[in-house]
């Protein structure tokens, strides 16, 4: 038997390359690991053997034919629910979308399977990427393959557990305002947001536009930086996105971090809320890069104390924008017996939207409204302009910034689901990241001493400056020895 | 500043969502709450900042105005809750005789 937890993507794709198993047989794997967790964990909205099947023949033709196979040829994975891919429904995790079926697919989830990758699913996430837990889904909670009863953070839940579970090699997420990175710590995987246009929207349900971006799950720095290798680039279909030349992510990953400037972001770290063995973590961590010859510094982003305030005039404002799309007329939940248009558009939404999507369309359609918009969206778009200059500062002196990804290791399921605010708290040191636009990664840095629960930590990096970043990252990773395998996977099995 | 539940309503119709009165109180409390955090934004001076709403200098990007192919109107109704003769069906906005 396959032990999908223990390769990597390249390990994957080569061992079908060579003849050692057959794609075929890695699918095999990956579906019969689902079966056997998926009951656990509730990683997926939508398992799809077909598809999966119909890619690996795909992939063992050509290996028969001697056809060289592209980078990712029989690597199992899984996109969050909210992309698009003809063949599967998307359901955003929301009633809403219960049945919708895809019409067209999502550009990076196709760039990622024309790079040959397996796709075995649709992951959970908090109902149109609104929360930090995955408990929002219309579908019920995704649980945390570390410890079943937290929860694996979120929106991205399902994509970061399915991962960490050895489901799917590599997963695709959505990052708002931490939706990648996030559950990235909270389940021990490595979770990149790239630079805002450095990976096209189109065919991902758009929550806030101008924060928007897709990104990769994976066990390792290197499968990471060759997902993103496959689903980076300009795209017509999405005019935000970067048109700039084709980079290979994993061209300097080992070369080191000798001379890097490593900036620790002191302010960030004092923060109330954080967690003394998070704080201790990043500590360490700027320990071990100085020990491994990068210049250490430190470095303050005070305008970064208002990134959450700004964060939620300007997302939800955004998304209630968005969202008025779901109407029950061209698609979406309907109600059967409207009066008129009007009640057909109020009532189709309120029984089709959960409560925290009810939530962050009103605070959304309030701070936009007649008399709130200067004093609300005008400070917030404000205060973003202070939050990028604060970043742009600290570039000029460091190379890569490290902070905490989460201020707590994961949280129990329930725990913070009745007080909006805490959830939303989750969030404070990945939102200015979004805000300002530029990349980050959280990496797997140890294990909590009493739960033994993943801590991540959170490298940001410069616009556009991913190769420096995933540099830092497998550098950090391979002197911190974290082993990306649960206890509770092992025991299940 | 503090949402009334006459706001609360307001915000609803603007948004085009029905509200039980249960939710209405359950959700201005809640807008309140998260309202009380965000407030800290409006005590900054910023007259002298440019607001950004976007994060990188792009311009506006222009494709050539050729016909292409769009989704086959089959596959654009396909997830439509009603659909007739091609079209999406909703209900009556003009009118309001008895006649058809």
């Amino acid at each position: 038997m396959i032990d999908l937890s223990r390769l990597s993507a390249t390990q994957i794709r080569d061992g079908v390359a060579d003849g050692v198993f057959s794609a075929r047989e890695v699918t095999e794997a990956a579906l019969g690991r689902i079966d056997a967790l998926e009951p656990h964990i509730h990683a997926f909205n939508q398992v799809t053997p077909e598809l999966a099947y119909e890619a690996a023949a795909r992939i063992d033709e050509a290996v028969a034919s001697d056809v060289v196979l592209p980078p990712l040829a029989g690597v199992p994975v899984a996109v969050k629910d909210n992309m698009n891919l003809i063949g599967t429904r998307t359901t955003c995790s929301s009633r809403m979308l219960e049945n919708y079926e895809s019409v067209y697919d999502c550009t990076a989830v196709r760039r990622l399977l024309d790079a040959g990758a397996v796709p075995v699913g649709k992951c959970n996430l908090d109902e149109f990427a609104f929360g930090s837990s995955t408990e929002n889904s219309a579908f019920g909670p995704t649980r945390n393959p570390w410890d079943l009863d937290r929860v694996p953070g979120g929106s991205s839940g399902g994509s970061a557990a399915a991962v960490a579970a050895g489901m799917a090699s590599i997963s695709l997420g959505s990052d708002t305002g931490g939706s990648i990175r996030q559950p990235g710590s909270l389940t021990g995987t490595v979770a990149f947001k790239p630079t805002y246009g450095r990976v096209s929207r189109y065919g991902c349900v758009a929550f806030a536009s101008s924060l928007d971006q897709i990104g990769p799950f994976a066990r390792t720095v290197e499968d990471a930086a060759i997902a993103l290798n496959a689903i980076s680039g300009h795209d017509p279909m999405d005019a935000t996105s970067a048109d700039r030349p084709a980079e290979d992510f994993t061209a300097t990953l080992t070369d080191g971090v000798a001379g890097l400037r490593v900036g620790v972001v002191t302010d960030l770290l004092d923060a109330d809320g954080c967690a003394p063995e998070v704080r201790d973590t990043v500590r360490a961590a700027a320990e071990t890069f100085a020990a491994l010859g990068a210049e250490v510094g430190e470095v303050e982003l005070p305008s970064t104390a208002h990134g959450l305030s700004a964060y939620y005039v300007i997302a939800p404002a955004e998304a209630s924008s968005n969202l008025a799309r779901f109407d029950g007329i061209r698609y979406g939940h309907r109600v059967p017996d409207a009066e008129d248009v009007l009640d057909l558009y109020m009532r189709s939404r309120a029984e089709g939207f959960g409560p925290e999507t009810i939530r962050r369309i009103m605070l959304g359609t309030y701070v936009l409204s007649a008399g709130y918009y200067d004093a609300y969206y005008g400070q917030a778009q404000k205060a973003r302009t202070l939050i990028k200059q604060d970043f742009a500062s600290a570039f000029e002196r460091f190379d890569v910034l490290l902070t905490p990804t989460s201020p707590t290791v994961a949280f129990g399921i329930g725990e913070k689901a009745d007080d909006p605010l805490a959830m939303y708290l989750s969030d404070i040191y990945t939102i200015p990241v979004n805000l300002a636009g530029n990349c980050a990664v959280s990496v797997p840095a140890r294990l909590s001493e009493t739960e033994r629960l993943p801590i991540g930590l959170q490298i940001v990096g410069d616009y556009f400056a991913e190769p420096t970043v995933m540099r830092a990252a497998a550098a950090f990773e391979a002197a911190a020895g974290f082993d990306t395998t649960p206890p509770v996977v092992k025991e299940i099995q | 500043m503090a949402i009334s539940e006459e706001q609360v309503r307001h915000v609803a119709m603007l948004a085009r969502l029905t509200l039980t009165d249960e939710q209405v109180v359950h959700l201005g409390e809640e807008l309140n709450s998260v309202l009380g955090h965000i407030d800290t934004i409006q005590q900054l001076d910023l007259a002298d900042v440019e607001p950004t709403a976007h994060v990188l200098d792009v311009v506006n990007v222009m494709r050539p105005d050729e016909v292409r192919p769009g989704l086959e109107r089959e596959v654009a109704l396909r997830n439509a809750p009603a659909a007739e003769a091609g079209a999406f069906v909703i209900p009556r906005i003009v009118g309001g005789g008895d006649e058809a």
